[in-house]
């Protein structure tokens, strides 16, 4: 194969950088905690740094909220609930989230570009799916405030009050956003800690919801670390906690609240097997795959990291894997051409590595990409393993990064089987022309949310959530509301 | 001092976008209940109807492939706008005789109505819609598709709020319509009209029309490109002869008095359900 | 000459390949890069004329343009190539001569291909006799879209046959083909044929060239190359008349195929109008100021 898309050949046609403007974003230097409708500092006084993981210059100093931070908010949480919040009109209650989700479209590009600043994801992705699908998702949830009693098929409900909310650093708005729109819209009030690295649009939304003239203490934010989690989940006060992340802390957040009667869903990892068939139309096979796992470096709890190719095409698509990587850009997250932006954290970008290492000592052959990276940053190039197995560790476990495992199959009962040869079961592609055979793969599949012939797609009317150590609960579409009511 | 002359409003029709007068060029005076004030409405002919119906055709395909959530924002942009023209509203219903604080009331309850059917756009087919566990090895589904082209004859109580309820359940699935707006309280016709305008709403998806009921009828009910008329009122003879013509083309035909238009809250997407076709596909499963 | 039909060809999903080009289109071409693209695209474009109004004094005026696009600037690269219809080959070609413009001519019953093969060939010699350097072709798309490939294949053998030296553009007319899967088996097949360089459309039907289409004909000339070792070219042709779309193309070709095709020898525009909007936007980038139409001569 003519490799001319090697860098090195560039030379005739190199892109200029084309970099987003920062002129007209406005973040403070340092932000406090909002409970009750106000910024106030953290009691303990402590503040911590939130840097860019692609220059590894602190953006801003955000407070650290301590137990009695945690009190705080969600005793605001539940006045707000009692007094306010669970006593109005339920239009008058859509028409504050309606104000939310019309307010982010407003001000998407701010938003846009504080989130890859924050967190290292291109501006292309922040701009065209994380902003404008968290102001959907508000949007979405919006409508069903007064219109719950045809979501429940006949049944009553009642909403549960407050609601404990922890969320992840690979997609920070958008997470808010599943979490706050829902709850908000079935009659809770929230309290959110967002994560450790990238607590910043979080914090720019609670500005937004205060310029949405939210009553106080109806939506909370608690910037903190893992401890602040601990003490929101543990706190007592709470009557449902919602969470995305690890499987671990899954685990440990399930038996925290055992002999409790707070709810929770959980959305954890992933392990998914994307499946391409001899049938599938093989240049979309391929964008699919590099969608499905280099996209946002592999940060995505749903990537496609295991890849099942039907021998007849492996090479083929190997090949064409390999030549579609190599014109992948990856760069400052701010260059509107930048594909693959910055590993989100140092710890993530050593664990990254970790597993790459142990891939190449179990026998993997590698194969990376040969494009430029920046000096200063944490950066991973694209990254795929051949001949691996089901029993190779980079097989089992889940990486969250930019690193891809191919194995090949024969038949539709083999590739089943091992797809579902894992703990987790939150997605799953399949890739065929074949329509019977679409019907057929997805209803075996294990998973939470199956593709077919496309992979990574999301909106607000759709059910998202995982089987087995992938979670439990539905985010998206009518299935959201139920985490959030009590049926009576 | 000098004092201003007002310009005032020609009221015309709303056809396919546009503000034409009637191709007939006539018009009806429209005088209030005391007699004070006069004002010239347009009296649209069968052919403004027939241009109405074109344009509301050629929009179906353009307007039902646009996503759910797209004419939802539409919707709720039309609440936005018709905020904005609250002042100019109330004031023509209280030209129409009402009270103002009922006109308050309606013009309220019409811009709420506006985001409640927003909220529905892409929500009343996750009600609607179903797998179907037939005892064959087949994947069959069922999902609501709207019927096209409706025509809707408006009623004279709470004109303005019952003329958003209607229109609303209509086009929020992707329908359009061509709707013959109350004869006795047209004031507030093209105002809306305008609001639906500046709404980013395509061209042809929502056609207004002020006219004699009596002698539009008929036309309304017997024209063989429209899928579904929408008759409010409660005279026998009328909406008899209205299923009477439905039946030429066999149009889906609904008939609604006052009652059943004060209940749009609880009736919820029920009311979008009248103009929807159900459409069931199997394909099989199997490798 | 037998063409194995029953090769694999491949389908096309289109959700994904309009996905691939949306993301293509969001590439931000800007200052060096850009000025650059604009230069290419330049030295790219087949200025073209096929009117049934045409005369030798047209395509005179078309021919003195194409090599002096814009004289008061520096740099400006000559066009490619000039195209028009058989009976004014000789003009064209007296008026290029002593430049390196290329005469191209449309052939084959063009635009309908509706001809038989005998006056189709007959087409063919004569423009080839008056010195045309390269020929472009008509798909019987009729033939095609009943299936019969056998005939499809076995003309345009023929018609390249009776090129000679001069190279062949084969047109899919794309618009008529309506689907993805048909646009890739046709190129397949054009190129198994012998085609040096597949195009899109005549540019008399809507619609013309469309961005997914282009890239489902760039995908299977990678293929084809890729089976064969054999570079085919590609022309898009018809509704391309701003210089942005044809920097869009360009990094659609450049990310599909790589830097090697990015010559006038594989890819060319099949355009008319797009040589000034290039032209002020070249300007416009030099003098930082936008510009208008009432200073760039129009042929």
């Amino acid at each position: 194969m003519n490799d001319v898309a090697k860098d090195s050949d560039n030379k005739l046609w190199d892109y200029s950088p084309a970099l987003e403007s920062m002129d007209h974003i406005h973040l403070e230097e340092h932000y406090d905690l909002f409970i009750n409708g106000t910024f106030s500092p953290p009691a303990s006084g402590k503040y911590f740094n939130t840097i860019n993981p692609a220059t590894e210059e602190v953006i801003a100093k955000v407070a650290y909220a301590s137990k009695k931070d945690v009190d705080k908010a969600v005793s605001s949480a539940q006045t707000a609930y009692e007094k306010y919040w669970s006593k109005l009109d339920d239009t008058e209650r859509g028409k504050y989230i309606f104000r939310i989700a019309r307010l982010i479209s407003e001000k998407a590009r701010e938003f846009a570009v504080i989130e890859s600043i924050d967190g290292g994801k291109p501006i292309r992705e922040s701009k065209g799916i994380d902003v404008p699908l968290a102001a959907a998702h508000f949007f979405y949830y919006a409508g069903w405030a007064d219109k719950l009693k045809f979501s429940f098929h006949g049944r009553e409900h009642s909403s549960l009050g407050v609601a404990g909310q922890i969320i992840p650093w690979n997609f920070p708005l958008l997470m808010a956003a599943w979490k706050i729109a829902p709850a908000l819209a079935t009659g809770n009030t929230v309290v959110l800690k967002p994560a450790e690295t990238t607590p910043l649009t979080a914090l720019k939304l609670s500005e937004l919801i205060q310029e949405a003239d939210l009553p106080p203490g109806v939506v909370n934010v608690i910037s903190g670390d893992g401890d602040t989690g601990k003490y929101l989940v543990q706190h007592g006060g709470v009557d449902k906690i919602a969470f995305t992340g690890s499987t671990k802390v899954g685990k440990f957040i399930q038996k925290s609240l055992a002999g409790s009667s707070v709810r929770y869903t959980l959305e954890l990892g992933g392990k998914a097997a994307n499946i391409i068939f001899e049938d599938a139309s093989i240049d979309q096979a391929v964008e699919g795959i590099i969608n499905s796992i280099f996209f946002n470096q592999g940060h995505v709890c749903c990537a496609g990291s295991r890849l099942f190719v039907q021998e007849g095409i492996a090479d083929e698509v190997i090949e064409k894997l390999k030549y579609r990587m190599e014109s992948l850009i990856i760069g400052n997250p701010l260059d509107k051409n930048t594909d693959i932006g910055a590993i989100n954290s140092k710890t993530q970008l050593e664990r990254i590595g970790d597993y790459v290492d142990s891939g190449k000592k179990e026998g993997g052959k590698i194969f990376q990409t040969s494009c430029t990276v920046p000096e200063k940053g944490f950066w991973h190039r694209p990254t795929l393993f051949t001949d691996v197995s089901q029993s190779h560790k980079i097989v089992q476990e889940e990486i969250f990064g930019p690193v891809l495992a191919i194995q090949t199959f024969r038949t539709p009962s083999e590739v089943i089987e091992k797809a579902n040869n894992t703990p987790y079961g939150l997605s799953g592609g399949v890739w065929t022309d074949k329509g019977s055979k679409i019907f057929k793969i997805t209803s075996e599949i294990k998973a939470g949310v199956v593709w077919a012939n496309t992979f990574n797609k999301f909106d607000p009317t759709s059910p998202f959530g995982g089987y087995k150590e992938s979670g439990m609960g539905r985010e998206g579409g009518l299935d959201g509301l139920l985490p959030y009511v009590n049926l009576i | 001092m000098k004092s201003r002359l007002n310009i005032r409003k020609t009221r015309k029709l709303f056809i396919n976008g546009a503000f034409p007068r009637s191709e007939s060029e006539r018009y009806i005076k429209w005088t209030s209940s005391d007699g004070k004030e006069t004002v010239n409405i347009s009296r649209a002919s069968r052919k403004d109807f027939r241009n109405s119906v074109r344009a509301a055709r050629e929009a179906v395909d353009g307007w039902k492939n646009k996503t759910a959530y797209n004419r939802g924002q539409i919707l709720y942009r039309m609440g936005e706008m018709l905020e904005g023209r609250k002042k100019q509203l109330i004031q023509e219903l209280c030209f129409e005789g009402i009270q103002k604080k009922q006109a308050e009331f309606e013009v309220n309850s019409a811009i709420d109505l506006f985001i409640y059917y927003a909220g529905w756009a892409d929500k009343y087919q996750q009600v609607f819609s179903r797998v179907n566990p037939v005892t064959q090895p087949y994947f069959s589904f069922t999902m609501p598709e709207p019927t096209g082209v409706v025509s809707v004859l408006c009623p004279d109580n709470y004109p303005l709020k019952n003329a958003v309820s209607i229109l609303c359940s209509v086009i929020v699935s992707g329908n359009t319509t061509v709707v013959l707006y109350s004869e006795s309280n047209p004031l507030t016709a093209m105002t809306l009209a305008e609001i639906l305008q500046t709404s980013d709403l395509p061209a042809g998806v929502v056609n207004v029309l002020t006219g004699y009921r009596e002698e539009l009828l008929t036309q309304f009910a017997s024209h063989m490109d429209v899928n579904a008329i929408i008759y409010c009122g409660e005279r026998v003879e009328e909406f008899k002869e209205v299923q009477e013509l439905s039946s030429l083309n066999l149009k889906r035909c609904i008939i609604l008095d006052d009652k059943k238009l004060d209940r749009f809250f609880q009736e919820g997407p029920y009311t979008i359900l009248r103009t929807v076709e159900m459409k069931t596909t199997w394909h099989p499963v199997g490798v | 000459m037998t063409i194995n039909t029953t090769d694999i060809i491949g389908t096309v999903n289109q959700i994904g390949a309009e996905e691939r080009v949306k993301r293509l289109f969001s590439r931000s071409i800007k200052k060096e890069s850009k000025v650059k693209a604009l230069h290419l695209v330049l030295s790219m474009l087949d200025l073209t004329t096929l009117e049934g109004k045409d005369s030798p004094g047209k395509v005179r005026q078309l021919c003195y343009k194409a090599a002096h696009l814009h004289d008061r600037y520096p740099d400006i690269p000559q066009v490619a190539a000039v195209c028009v219809y058989p009976n004014l080959v000789r003009v064209a070609k007296e008026s290029l001569f002593g430049t390196p413009i290329s005469v191209a001519s449309v052939a084959t019953g063009f635009p309908s291909g509706m001809s038989s093969m005998d006056e189709k060939l007959a087409e063919v010699r004569k423009v080839v006799k008056d010195g045309a350097d390269e020929v472009d072709m008509v798909l019987s798309r009729g033939e095609f879209l009943r299936g019969n490939l056998e005939y499809v294949c076995e003309e345009i053998a023929q018609v390249k046959n009776a090129c000679e030296s001069a190279h062949l553009k084969v047109i899919l007319e794309t618009g008529e083909l309506e689907t993805l899967d048909n646009v890739r088996k046709a190129s397949l097949l054009a190129m198994e044929s012998g085609a040096d360089f597949i195009k899109t459309s005549t540019g008399k039907i809507s619609p013309a060239a469309v961005p997914v289409v282009v890239l489902t004909m760039l995908e299977a000339i990678r293929d084809y190359f890729h089976k064969t070792g054999r570079c085919v070219g590609m022309k898009p042709a018809g509704g391309i008349s701003r210089a942005k779309q044809s920097i869009q193309y360009l990094v659609m070709l450049k990310e599909t195929l790589g830097t090697s095709w990015l010559t006038s020898d594989l890819f060319r525009f099949g355009a008319s109008s797009l040589a000034n909007d290039v032209l002020m936007q070249i300007v416009k980038q030099s003098d930082g100021v936008y510009q208008s139409l009432d200073y760039f001569s129009l042929d």
